[in-house]
């Protein structure tokens, strides 16, 4: 909130003849000369271009082409609400939905608990913690196809867990052939993947909680999960609703991890299908339906909007 | 914000705090208070295991990716450390998938990428925090609204602009959307607004244009911010999998992360290969986190506070 200093008044200027309309900004800004370069559209002008033509002029793109028959390499006509009524009785996109909504459901408890406990475990200043930190980060800066690779490995029928499965005496699990698992091992592979970034931004919200209330609750005899309950959750609840809300946002985008874990059809009979997979194989490619992949998107859309406002909501009809 | 900075400079100033402590011989934290030694031992245990669980699995593939194709790699109980380490696999997964070209391909995207992302969030966040004009509560607008809208839900149609532009299956068509991110352009301005502006002011009375006042004073005070947003966009690019898979078509032209994908969905059967591959795709991006662990962990704290 920089309050801008007065200006003095430009010195009285010839008289020009008036500047095109496209360039008000030069003329009128304090301070800033009428030279190439230092108007402030031109500076803005690179980031707006990009902002206007890659996001908001593709979502509006998304929402016309959601009432149109377009495909890739075909013009569409207007046909109204036909996608939306179509989406109603395609089977795959329930599948998409339900798994979409599940793996919100599945993600976001334990991106929103064990995070937290992480958080507490490397907080205490002891001798290797920055190292310990550091290396829980490890999962956020590899790429989701390396991780989801280096998971669809360890789960494979023959690989390390199941070797160690039997090592132990039990049997080995097919995490990759079962949809249901396959699913499970996704989520998973995901809380895996977001666990160090959500530490981190628990450990800022740490670094607020003052140690007065810890170490009064202490002396009033509460023990180490009493303490977690009734002073550390409360202090840290704006940040768990954050986090709720990024981590619920992201799980139902949700596209690498089962794409690459289930393959592109989405498992046998497309099972494991996710609402952004089912986008993606409608929409792309030669004989992509742009027009009911735009109707698909908008439901991603909405949804995910939804979403932010449901946690927001939930957040603020408890603080009452 | 700046309570968000706090742990990230943490373990840079932890080492004055040490040295008395360890003669001591008394384990302390940075507060000063002692330690339990069972506390200590559970602490460490704990930590121990998580390592494991975390930094394991990345391990598990690089010792896999050194077994020579002799070895078993599917045995129980499993064998950790390869007998024969070799990099046999490297070679061999170059030879079946041009993983070089790929790691080229993908250096090309993540560095225009960090490039356009510099310059235009520089520019654009300057020219939203510190110069007047009509329209310029508008322009914040746009890029909080793009900031909104999620990739998933606009790809196809990024995907029919391209085509209509002829950047399909090109790398130019890969770096576009995401050249100048709207929250890099949010985080610039964010930190030209933290900086005092009384030195621009005298700049400005001096006679300095608004061009001067960037390049001189404004950019090499927000030097750090801009070492995120570097790093944020080459990770970010490096790292990206649903644009590229959708843009690029020709496989001479992947990057690395739909190279892998393509590796592993052609050659499913041989993990050491997928496993060689996957390390060359990781090694770049741990090596420079360990370098900058500082903005890295600094860029978490802002982007989730402005995110």
């Amino acid at each position: 909130m920089t309050a801008p200093a007065p200006v003095p008044a430009p010195p009285p200027a010839p008289r020009v003849p008036p500047t095109p309309r496209v360039v008000p900004a030069a003329r009128r800004a304090p301070g800033i000369r009428r030279q190439l370069p230092t108007s402030p559209w031109l500076f803005a002008a690179p980031g707006l271009l990009i902002a206007g033509g890659f996001a908001l002029y593709p979502f509006v793109s998304t929402l016309v082409n959601s009432l149109t028959d377009r495909r890739v390499l075909l013009p569409g006509r207007f046909v109204g609400l036909a996608n939306y009524r179509e989406l109603l009785h395609d089977d795959m996109f329930w599948t998409g939905l339900r798994n979409s909504v599940l793996y919100v459901v599945g993600v976001v408890p334990a991106l929103v608990v064990l995070p937290l406990l992480l958080a507490l475990l490397v907080r205490r200043h002891i001798p290797g913690v920055a190292f310990f930190r550091s290396a829980f980060y490890t999962p956020v800066v590899a790429s989701v196809v390396v991780v989801g690779l280096i998971w669809v490995w360890l789960l494979d029928e023959r690989g390390l867990v199941n070797s160690l499965l039997e090592a132990a005496g039990a049997g080995r699990v097919g995490f990759l052939s079962d949809p249901w698992l396959l699913l499970l091992s996704a989520m998973a592979v995901t809380v895996w993947k977001g666990l160090g970034y959500y530490m981190i931004i628990y450990l800022a919200a740490l670094a607020n909680v003052p140690r007065e209330l810890h170490e009064a609750a202490a002396v009033d005899g509460a023990g180490p999960v009493r303490r977690f309950l009734s002073v550390t959750v409360p202090a840290v609840r704006s940040t768990m609703v954050l986090v709720a809300a990024l981590s619920s946002v992201a799980a139902f985008k949700v596209f690498s991890e089962v794409y690459l874990m289930a393959g592109p059809s989405g498992g046998p009979a497309g099972e494991d299908t996710t609402l952004v997979m089912l986008v993606q194989r409608t929409g792309t490619g030669l004989t992509g339906r742009v027009g009911y992949a735009s109707a698909l998107s908008v439901v991603v859309f909405a949804v995910t909007v939804a979403l932010m406002l449901l946690v927001l909501r939930a957040d603020r009809r408890e603080e009452t | 914000m700046s309570v968000l900075d706090r742990p990230s400079h943490r373990p840079g100033t932890r080492p004055p705090a040490e040295p008395p402590a360890a003669r001591r011989r008394r384990i302390t934290d940075t507060g000063g208070r002692r330690v339990r030694p069972a506390e200590l031992v559970l602490r460490y245990l704990l930590l121990l295991i998580v390592l494991a669980l975390t930094v394991g699995p990345f391990l598990w593939q690089l010792s896999t990716s050194l077994k020579s194709p002799t070895e078993d790699i599917y045995g129980s109980p499993p064998s950790f450390l390869p007998r024969h380490p070799t990099l046999r696999n490297y070679e061999r997964v170059a030879d079946t998938v041009p993983v070089w070209d790929y790691a080229l391909n993908s250096l090309k995207v993540a560095g225009a990428s960090v490039v356009t992302n510099c310059v235009g969030s520089a520019l654009a966040g300057y020219a939203l925090a510190r110069l007047r004009y009509p329209g310029r509560r508008a322009a914040t607008l746009v890029f909080v609204l793009a900031m909104l809208v999620p990739v998933e839900g606009i790809f196809i149609a990024q995907f029919t602009t391209m085509r209509e532009l002829g950047l399909n299956n090109t790398l130019v068509g890969v770096v576009l959307p995401g050249s100048v991110g709207a929250m890099n352009v949010l985080l610039m301005r964010n930190a030209f607004r933290n900086l005092p502006y009384e030195i621009e002011e005298a700049a400005r009375v001096d006679g300095a244009n608004a061009w001067q006042r960037f390049t001189r004073i404004a950019l090499p005070a927000v030097r750090g911010t801009l070492a995120v947003v570097a790093i944020f966009s080459f990770m970010g690019a490096w790292d990206d999998f649903l644009w590229p898979l959708i843009v690029l078509s020709d496989p001479s032209r992947f990057t690395l992360t739909i190279g892998l994908n393509y590796l592993h969905g052609t050659f499913a059967n041989d993990e050491r290969l997928v496993a060689a591959g996957t390390v060359v795709a990781v090694a770049p991006l741990i090596a420079l986190f360990a370098c900058l662990q500082r903005y890295f962990f600094r860029g978490v704290g802002e982007g989730a506070v402005k995110g």
